[in-house]
């Protein structure tokens, strides 16, 4: 592969040399089984708890809290499922967000079909979720909140304390889907009353296929893979030794140096947004421009559809995605720019760009510089922006 | 995912553009869905579509798909142009991935719209052609 701008970083990242590094020995080396007795099987093990006690420290809690899955979306999967059983004696009422990832989403139908009712609360223009409606939602039968910390596609941070703070006061779980904020925002569990949270290691620079879902002490749920002891008996299976270790060094190179990078993030962010929303007309900014993640920058392009947008810079060798329907596979665009009030057809040219710290200045000019080119090319070849050139030019 | 002529197509589309005073235009598929094509035609008094022009909001398969269209009913006459099909337009192409095929029916509706078009200004019967279906106009 030749040079390229990768800016598709919700999608996954670029795993850090120092967590593959730490890795390889793991591979070669102490490839024992952590459940082994003797002292090649006792080393992963030890590694294993080094990286439980690792990711506990980032989010104020015990390294007993922390379970390692095999990523985000096993991690949902688990906790939505295993809380609805345990929980079933009190209710059956799961609340959560027209926004949330499919993980959540899917899993909630899959509930619904074995007898849960859930309730889907909505969102202002901007993505963020209206507090009033989810507490005039909350039920005696309500078991389960879960709402995302953050939004994949457009970045917008939810308000998770008052979220916390309301499922507290009535009694009710609740869970937040984290893929996209663990490593990138401060997240303490207590402060925040967060009773589970999934979290998925590729998203910050670990290794793909790992991930944890918290489960604070005292939260009943059931076991997720039976077979063997390993998780403290909730999820068997030998564990991911090599993968757990990335997943736990790039949590900590993440946590190390977390405020610097996402200033420089947020400052090649707002210079996308700046330069975009002012050197391109009839484009719109998705998502809250305060409440937002520091790497996400997602805009609308009206007349022109998300997939050629893609392909075109993806042969000027920009890696970025879009919510577009012809990225999805379905015929509807994404459900996200859908629940913010876009009409299909300005949702369906949208154009996700999310940057890491490692991105430059001079990647941000030629970015700018291509989707400025292509969207023009585009529209010239648009019949809705015919169209409306064609109206405007009747309405002077 | 895309064959290379797919990609040709869609790089450097064929025939994009607007005929002022077309003897015919379609317009079908609806933004909703993310599809819609417009097809102007010029055809002479022999019946030969003389040139032919395209605007197509859509995926990279609904531009090529377009302009391969446009080639091939270029310098028809309207009963060849009849029989440009959504197989052939594919087949011109080298194919497309399953969930695009579709987008090569619009090509064939969106012609089979312009000849209607062309029919009705001119109080003419073509065999085989009926009112187009889909119109972004049906759908808003």
């Amino acid at each position: 592969m030749g040079e390229f701008i990768y800016l598709d970083n919700a999608a996954t990242t670029k795993t850090a040399p120092e967590a593959v590094e730490a890795m390889l020995p793991y591979f070669t080396d102490f490839y024992g089984n952590p459940s082994s007795i003797y002292s090649l099987g006792a080393s992963a093990q030890k590694a294993v708890e080094e990286a439980r006690e690792q990711i506990a420290s980032t989010l104020g809690a015990k390294s007993n809290e922390i379970y390692f899955t095999g990523g985000g979306s096993e991690s949902d999967n688990w906790a939505l499922v295993a809380a609805a059983e345990a929980y079933a004696g009190k209710g059956k009422h799961i609340i959560t967000s027209v926004i949330e990832h499919h993980a959540v989403l899917h899993t909630c139908q899959y509930l619904e079909k074995r007898g849960y009712e859930v309730t889907c609360i909505g969102v202002d223009e901007n993505g963020i979720l209206k507090l009033d409606e989810l507490e005039a939602a909350i039920r005696p039968d309500t078991i389960l909140i879960s709402v995302m910390f953050a939004n994949n596609e457009i970045g917008t941070i939810q308000p998770v304390r008052e979220i916390g703070a309301l499922a507290k006061k009535h009694g009710v779980l609740f869970h937040t889907d984290a893929v996209q904020a663990y490593a990138h925002l401060p997240i303490r569990v207590d402060e925040m009353n967060i009773d589970m949270l999934s979290a998925s290691g590729h998203k910050f620079h670990g290794p793909k296929g790992t991930g944890f879902l918290y489960i604070r002490t005292g939260v009943k749920i059931r076991s997720f893979l039976h077979g063997g002891q390993q998780e403290r008996g909730r999820r068997a299976g030998t564990e991911n030794v090599s993968g757990i270790v990335g997943l736990g060094e790039a949590a900590r190179l993440a946590f190390s140096h977390m405020e610097e990078r996402s200033r420089k993030e947020a400052g090649l962010r707002d210079y996308l947004i700046e330069r975009i929303g002012k050197e391109i007309p009839y484009c719109r900014l998705n998502g809250d421009a305060g409440r937002r993640l520091s790497n996400n920058v997602n805009f609308s392009f009206r007349f022109i559809e998300g997939e050629s947008l893609l392909i075109s810079l993806d042969r000027k060798g920009i890696c970025a995605s879009s919510g577009s329907a012809c990225t999805s596979g379905s015929l509807d665009p994404s459900h996200v720019l859908l629940a913010i009030g876009l009409p299909h057809e300005i949702a369906h040219g949208s154009l996700r760009l999310t940057v890491s710290w490692e991105n430059t200045m001079e990647e941000m000019d030629r970015t700018v510089e291509a989707v400025k080119e292509i969207v023009e090319r585009l529209r010239n070849m648009s019949p809705l922006y015919e169209d409306f050139i064609r109206s405007a030019g009747q309405n002077r | 995912m895309y064959s290379d002529k797919v990609m040709d197509h869609f790089e450097n589309p064929r025939n994009v553009g607007e005929i002022e005073n077309a003897s015919g235009v379609g317009t079908v598929g609806n933004a909703k869905c993310g599809d819609i094509m417009r097809i102007y035609l010029d055809i002479d008094d022999n019946g030969i579509i003389r040139d032919c022009k395209f605007k197509t909001f859509g995926c990279g398969a609904a531009v090529a798909t377009s302009s391969m269209a446009t080639e091939l009913v270029k310098g028809k006459s309207i009963e060849e142009a009849m029989k440009v099909t959504n197989k052939a337009v594919m087949e011109a192409l080298d194919g497309l991935p399953p969930v695009k095929v579709h987008c090569s029916l619009l090509a064939e509706e969106a012609i089979h719209a312009a000849l209607w078009d062309y029919a009705q200004k001119n109080g003419i019967c073509i065999e085989g052609l009926a009112e187009p279906k889909s119109d972004i106009h049906d759908e808003n």
